[in-house]
């Protein structure tokens, strides 16, 4: 018998084998070899490359160095993505480890944000978690936390804390059995393929008759090109539970009860 | 936010401060003499004292004030003696300043005021215009004044060099004097502000600081900066009128009040001015009644009119100092003041509280509502906690040790205020000790703690409150020095001879005793009236000699009266989380977690889909990570740090809660294996200090019983042979429970200890009613040398019990206090422990309910009959059962804040004795023995009164309706038993047996009751491993049951076995083979003779006095809980032990080691049947470890039989 504390630590441990490569156009003084790691999925590739950035500069003259950036088989990963959402996005197929090309110059203004410092991300961190808890709570849980538990939050994450980051979690994700849920599910379902990046609606985890949404009707109201059209949707909820990981080649992908904010969706009761 | 503080004056013109992290004032324990008004700011407090002079209190920082004081040596070439110091008679002094104009000689520089000190002596500049020069660091030139270099070139006909001095201002955090300029200041000031750093902020730390004097005139200080925090002169400015207060803000804002009423502005306040130029008046906001006081921050004014009405000014800014409009508030004040961020604090008019303007933001500035700030005062703390103790008969932890000790804290913290500097301090302290330490029986106390000294202090206090009724008088008369005032003291003192108590040490206490003298006439005057009724009340209470004593102890909270306030220096702002507010405890927060539990308590945690969701994450995990795992990881594991503010109840004496600094620091240790240190700041004699602990050395987190606290203990091994915790108090139930989980989760994870419990655990309950759980090693039970029971590690499990048996197959049964059985379901968690901590399922929803009882005590007079008066030496008419607590129906809380009452006082006509048909219980004298009629020798009457509280939580445990029981025992079967039903007895509440049937691993509640019939009631019972049933009945006899089988669960008949002779026992405990019972005076005793063909044994021994409860194993292991365990540091009441040298030649065992404690109510260790790990010593041993094979020795020959068949 499993927890819920089995998935959460699964969710949160989940890691991709990548290997980062210097470009090739990219001026060095000696070659370059290339560099292994294992991303955290819930983390921003900005904030775990240090280690990155610091293995190329070693060969990198000062002057030839800019803002580094990412990309990935022509394309330029956005930082502010989650790793997990990335990866499912754009590389699925992959063979692993996944091969990430590392940038130094020509920075894609018009693809990516900068991203200064790691200030950049915790703003943005902490305005998809204040965004999600809007959904959630009308707000009313982050802002009735500290500044310190705001931290604690985002040291949890930067420094890959489990505990410390669900210990401030936990509150984010709780709701009182009267209301049944959380006012609103937050979620977006990213997308490669169309102008709009991402899918993001209201809705209720409980529908008007009472009865208890669950992932499967989600997509079907937001994405519904992303079930299999063939089966009826009613009998089909392991298929619905299990579509946005075994259907990757599609465009679309949200990563299994995982929000942008790398915070869990409780699993819809069916 | 950072901490800083907020400062007040209490009436008695003590100086408090509270943090913005603290949750009690705390007194200023340097201050030689009384204040009367205080403005603080960032950096310092300034404050007005009783002798009329203004002091300056700088907080000590890392940045010290350091002035560099430079002259210069000026010399001239002539043939004869080279440089010399004769200079030509236009030439300038020898010494003199940089421009040559001022004579400077090194001796002219003084010392600007006793609060400086140099740092050193003069030495000479060897740096010229930053470039080293050549020895003595002349620098030369033509001529003065000329270009100098640092080069002596052939036309260099003279040379100076620069001296350098510094000075170093030393009277950090204490209250200095600033010097008087007498000539220039004939009266003496009566107000006092300081605002103005947000002008301009160069120099560094430059202040505006107003005064008022009492002839009305107004002063500025000038010059006030960093390094000179005293500033130089006052400054008069003058006045359309004539002043009585003033306040200055933070930026250009000035306002002071008139004699008359109206208000008057300061104009033309800038940056180059800070003084301003000119005043506008501006009439008070009601129109026939003038303004009284006013307080302006950045951008708002507050005012105050005579009829302590509230007004808020409209329309102030920095281009309209004047504002536009008044607007009247709600509340009615006496002062208030205005502190950063423009928030805003007062003094109610009606209770003399400090309250606070919640809700004050920029576009808000009026703010919403008032709120009271009702943090206890440091002194009043060590009150309350004491007051802990008064639940004794509800059950308190350490009842014995705290009891003792905060008897003389009282005595002891007043003999810490009279000592000022550190020195005497320590010397104050061990003084005490003597007699502080000897007193740790609780029968002890009368006798040992000092009775002259109690009545001492009171008295002390009271006559300073006699003193002071008159007070008023005096000192208006002038403002004398308070050493005269206190000889004062003591001749009218002694003259009224109404406490005839030696005043010696109140004479070196003096200065800081509450004395009338230093407050405003106005305020002495509203006071007046509430000093004389404390003076009655005290006079009245010092006829008695050791119960005044006591109701000095437990006066708890006498509220502070508060004359000024001033937040010049705190820095809050609406969104400040303070927890000044929080003494009123609620439960809600509890209710709320309970709720919150549900999010994980669903039954979708089983579905199909939940498991798929995992697997496919497994997959994933499998897919992704597993072949990759040499990889580097992209985030290194560092140390993770959890701060907070807490209360700690230190260790040294006198003992009281003090605010500190908590801290958790976890990190990987070598292993991967999680660790972490706790560490615990603190400030002892204004030096910072801490204290640590070693996460895998805490050995349990204990929730401690307490009415007005959330306080929790921590043991290691150390603490716990002391018999002393580290005791923490949080400033809410959440932040408490926050604390609580996450220390559990780490010392689990430092342990590696996850999950439910294993079924050999030995489970525990405290006199709170909480559950704890310890896996025993391999070793605990070992020969010769078992694990130290202080070492065991024991983690809380929700819910809420009164005690709990179990059985190595792990069925665990448990009984709450109302009666309400309870089954264990294999969860783990619950209460506060959430999410991680908890299993998600198996956690239900608890309550539990009990009663709290009080006295009512009466006396017989010849006039009225029983009344309510009693003699002066009585208990308190409402009372505790002991008597010496007051419990009235009004103040009695319930035991802890996790209760709440149920029901109304009721009397209670079920106490042992009987009572009449009113309640009462009869007797010649208190204390004595009770009975339920009256006599002709009955003087005194009591009856109980009972009030139900309940408490709600989650565990994992879940009722077994409808039977309320009193106890139950499960068959301790070994581990390796495939016994399909387990048999469990149970006692009803009403006393009869009951046998469950159906109770299976599977089925651990079983299926229903078998009743057993008995002759009379019986309140214990106890299952062995070969199924020999004991019982304990009512009247104190055990009995046997014959013939209990698996095939005949229930047995046949009982056979009598008399108690030990004039003994009654209490309970009873069989293990393999050993059987021991607990008497009621505290004895325990062993069946001897106990054979497999005569198992009803033939005579009781006795083992040991003091034993509360005992638990016998399926190892035959003897566990107990003790009365009274000494410790290093202090006794402990209801201590876990454990027997030594019990073997199966030798089931008595040799002596015992004592475990956790105190506060223990109950232990099972009927789960743990892990054999020990044989160690063979030696070949002396061996013959006796291999007889302990065989499970049931015959040994004993001796039948003297006097078992009886019923």
């Amino acid at each position: 018998m499993a927890d819920d504390k089995d998935v959460l630590r699964d969710v949160w441990f989940g890691r991709i084998p990548t290997c980062f490569t210097l470009n090739q156009d990219e001026v060095t003084e000696r070659e370059a070899e290339p560099y292994y790691l294992l991303l955290p999925r819930v983390s921003y590739l900005t904030l775990v490359t240090d280690k990155v950035k610091k293995h190329f500069l070693k060969v990198m003259k000062a002057e030839d160095v800019e803002e580094m950036w990412f990309e990935y088989e022509g394309t330029p990963l956005k930082w502010h993505y989650p790793i997990g959402v990335l990866f499912d996005l754009h590389a699925s197929n992959t063979v692993l480890p996944w091969s990430i090309t590392v940038h130094f110059k020509n920075f894609p203004d018009r693809d990516l944000l900068h991203c200064p410092s790691s200030s950049v991300i915790e703003a943005h961190f902490m305005s998809s978690i204040k965004e999600a808890d809007a959904l959630k709570h009308k707000s009313q849980v982050v802002n009735d936390m500290q500044k310190k538990d705001h931290k604690q939050l985002w040291m949890g994450l930067q420094n890959d804390k489990f505990d410390q980051f669900w210990a401030m979690n936990r509150k984010l994700m709780e709701y009182s059995t009267e209301d049944g849920g959380f006012r609103y599910i937050p979620f977006r379902i990213y997308q490669t393929m169309s102008d709009r990046p991402f899918i993001q609606k209201l809705f209720r985890p409980v529908s008007p008759e009472g009865n208890v949404h669950t992932l499967g009707d989600l997509l079907k109201e937001m994405y519904p090109t992303a079930l299999p059209n063939d089966e009826p949707l009613a009998g089909t909820l392991d298929q619905l539970k299990s579509s946005p990981t075994t259907t990757t080649t599609t465009t679309t992908t949200t990563p299994p009860c995982m929000s942008d904010t790398g915070a869990l969706i409780p699993p819809p009761t069916p | 936010m950072p901490v800083s503080l907020l400062w007040a004056v209490d009436v008695y013109g003590r100086v408090y401060s509270l943090s913005t992290a603290g949750q009690q004032w705390e007194q200023c324990h340097d201050t030689q003499m009384e204040f009367k008004r205080v403005a603080a700011a960032q950096q310092c407090c300034w404050g007005i004292a009783c002798d009329n002079n203004i002091y300056l209190n700088v907080h000590a920082s890392d940045l010290p004030v350091r002035y560099q004081e430079e002259t210069y040596e000026n010399q001239r070439w002539n043939p004869v003696d080279g440089f010399s110091e004769r200079l030509l008679p236009s030439d300038r002094w020898q010494w003199s300043d940089v421009t040559g104009l001022q004579h400077q000689p090194m001796d002219s520089f003084q010392l600007p005021s006793r609060s400086w000190e140099w740092e050193g002596d003069w030495y000479a500049d060897e740096n010229f215009e930053g470039e080293p020069t050549e020895k003595g660091g002349w620098s030369y030139a033509i001529d003065f004044p000329a270009t100098y270099t640092k080069d002596k070139k052939w036309n260099s006909c003279v040379r100076r060099r620069r001296w350098l001095r510094y000075r170093r201002y030393k009277a950090m955090d204490t209250w200095a004097k600033i010097p008087s300029q007498q000539s220039s200041l004939p009266d003496p000031f009566s107000d006092i502000s300081c605002g103005g750093w947000e002008i301009n902020e160069e120099p560094r730390g430059r202040l505006s600081l107003w005064a008022v004097s009492l002839q009305g005139k107004v002063w500025f200080r000038e010059g006030i900066y960093h390094h000179n925090p005293e500033g130089c002169l006052w400054e008069e400015v003058p006045l359309p009128g004539e002043v009585v207060q003033i306040s200055c803000g933070p930026e250009d804002l000035v306002w002071a009040v008139l004699w008359e009423g109206q208000l008057i502005v300061r104009e033309g306040v800038g940056r180059d001015c800070p003084k301003g130029t000119s005043w506008t008046v501006v009439d008070s906001p009601s129109p026939g009644v003038g303004a009284i006081h006013v307080a302006v921050g950045n951008n708002v004014v507050w005012a105050l009119t005579k009829d302590n009405k509230v007004w808020f000014r409209r329309g102030v800014n920095s281009h309209n100092p004047c504002g536009s409009g008044w607007l009247n508030m709600v509340g009615e004040m006496i002062m208030v003041n205005v502190g950063l961020n423009d928030q805003v604090f007062a003094i109610s008019c009606e209770d003399r509280a400090v309250y606070f303007r919640q809700g004050v933001t920029s576009s808000e500035l009026s703010g919403k509502t008032w709120k009271a700030i009702t943090v206890p005062r440091d002194r009043d703390r060590s009150h309350s906690s004491a007051s802990t103790n008064s639940l004794q008969s509800a059950g308190c932890y350490f009842c014995g040790e705290v009891r003792a000790q905060s008897v003389v804290s009282d005595v002891e913290s007043d003999t810490e205020k009279v000592s000022t500097d550190g020195a005497s301090c320590l010397v104050a302290f061990t003084s005490p000790e003597s007699f502080a330490d000897a007193p740790t029986d609780l029968s002890d106390q009368p006798d040992e703690t000092p009775k002259p000294r109690i009545p001492k202090v009171t008295s002390d206090s009271f006559i300073s409150e006699l003193v002071s009724d008159r007070g008023p008088g005096k000192t208006a008369a002038g403002s004398a020095a308070p050493a005269v005032l206190e000889e004062e003291t003591c001749i009218s003192a002694e003259g009224d001879s109404c406490a005839g108590v030696a005043l010696s040490p109140s004479q070196s206490g003096g200065p800081l005793d509450p004395q009338w003298s230093n407050v405003d006439l106005e305020e002495a005057q509203a006071q007046t009236g509430a000093v004389l009724d404390t003076a009655e009340t005290s006079s009245l209470s010092s006829v008695a000699t050791y119960t005044l004593a006591i109701e000095d102890q437990y006066v708890v909270d006498e509220h502070p009266l508060w004359a000024w306030v001033s937040g010049g220096g705190c820095s809050v702002d609406s969104h400040s989380q303070l927890s000044w507010f929080n003494c009123s405890l609620n439960t809600s927060s509890l209710i709320q977690s309970v709720q919150s539990m549900s999010l994980s308590v669903t039954p979708a945690q089983t579905a199909a889909w939940r498991k798929q969701i995992f697997e496919q994450l497994s997959e994933r995990t499998r897919r992704e990570i597993d072949n990759f795992r040499h990889f580097e990881q992209a985030i290194e594991q560092s140390v993770w740090v959890k701060k907070g503010t807490m209360q700690w109840w230190r260790d040294w004496k006198p003992h009281k809660w003090i605010d500190v600094h908590f801290a958790l620091e976890q990190f990987s240790g070598p292993e991967g294996n999680k660790d972490g240190i706790l560490f615990i700041y603190y400030n002892f004699c204004e030096e910072k200090k801490y204290l640590h602990a070693f996460v895998n050395e805490v050995t349990i987190l204990v929730p401690v019983l307490s009415d007005s606290k959330h306080t929790f203990a921590i043991y290691t091994p150390e603490r716990t042979k002391q018999r002393w915790p580290i005791r923490l108090a949080a400033a809410t139930e959440l932040e408490m429970h926050d604390w609580l989980a996450l220390l559990s989760m780490s010392c689990c994870d430092s342990r590696g200890i996850h999950g439910p419990p294993s079924k050999q655990a030995i489970w525990s309950i405290t006199c709170k009613g909480d559950i704890f759980v310890s896996e025993p090693s391999p070793s605990l039970e070992a020969m010769p040398y078992p694990t130290p029971c202080d070492q065991m590690f024991w983690r809380q499990v929700g819910g809420h019990l009164r005690m709990v048996e179990c059985n190595s197959v792990g069925i665990v049964w448990g009984i709450g206090y109302d009666h309400t059985a309870w089954v264990y379901t294999g969860g783990y968690g619950g209460g506060f422990f959430q999410g991680l901590a908890s299993s998600t399922d198996n956690i239900y929803t608890q309550s539990d309910v009990k009663s709290v009882y009080i006295y009512e005590n009466q006396r017989w007079n010849p006039v009225t009959g029983y009344t309510n008066r009693g003699l002066p030496t009585d208990r308190y008419m409402w009372s505790d059962a002991s008597g010496l607590q007051e419990c009235s129906k009004t103040n009695t809380k319930p035991p802890s804040p996790q209760w709440t009452w149920v029901s109304d006082w009721a009397i209670d006509y079920s106490v042992s004795g009987g009572t009449d048909r009113e309640g009462w219980q009869y007797a010649a004298d208190f204390p004595a023995s009770y009975h339920g009629y009256k006599t002709m020798k009955d003087f005194v009457r009591r009856r109980r009164w009972a009030r139900k509280c309940k408490l709600t939580t989650t565990g994992p445990w879940q009722e077994i309706p409808p039977i309320p029981l009193s106890d139950v025992t499960i068959l301790p079967c070994a581990a390796q038993s495939n016994v399909d039903v387990v048999p469990l007895w149970a006692i009803s509440n009403k006393g009869d047996v009951l046998c469950r049937l159906g109770v299976t691993t599977l089925t651990p509640a079983g299926s229903s009751w078998l009743h057993v019939g008995t002759d009379q009631p019986f309140k214990s019972i106890s299952i062995g491993a070969a199924s020999q049933v004991w019982a304990i009945a009512k009247d104190g006899s055990a009995f046997y049951r014959g013939s209990v089988s698996s095939q005949s669960p229930a047995g046949d008949s009982w056979y009598h076995i008399p108690s030990p002779s004039k003994q009654k026992l209490k309970q009873v405990s069989v293990g393999r083979t050993s059987l021991y019972a607990v008497d009621e005076n505290g004895n325990l005793w062993y069946r001897q003779g106990q054979t497999p063909r005569y198992p009803q044994g033939s005579s009781w021994e006795h083992i040991s006095n003091n034993v509360r409860k005992v638990s016998v194993g399926p190892l035959d292991q003897v566990w107990i809980i003790a009365d009274k365990v000494q410790g290093s540091h202090s006794l402990s009441c209801g201590t876990v032990c454990h027997r030594l040298g019990v073997q199966p030649m030798e089931p008595k065992g040799q002596s015992w080691d004592y475990g956790i404690g105190g506060g223990w109510d109950h232990i099972t260790v009927r789960g743990n049947s892990i054999e020990p790990l044989r160690v063979h010593l030696s070949p002396q041993t061996d013959p006796s470890t291999q007889v302990s094979r065989s499970p049931l020795p015959v040994r004993n020959t001796e039948f003297n039989s006097n078992a009886v068949g019923s």
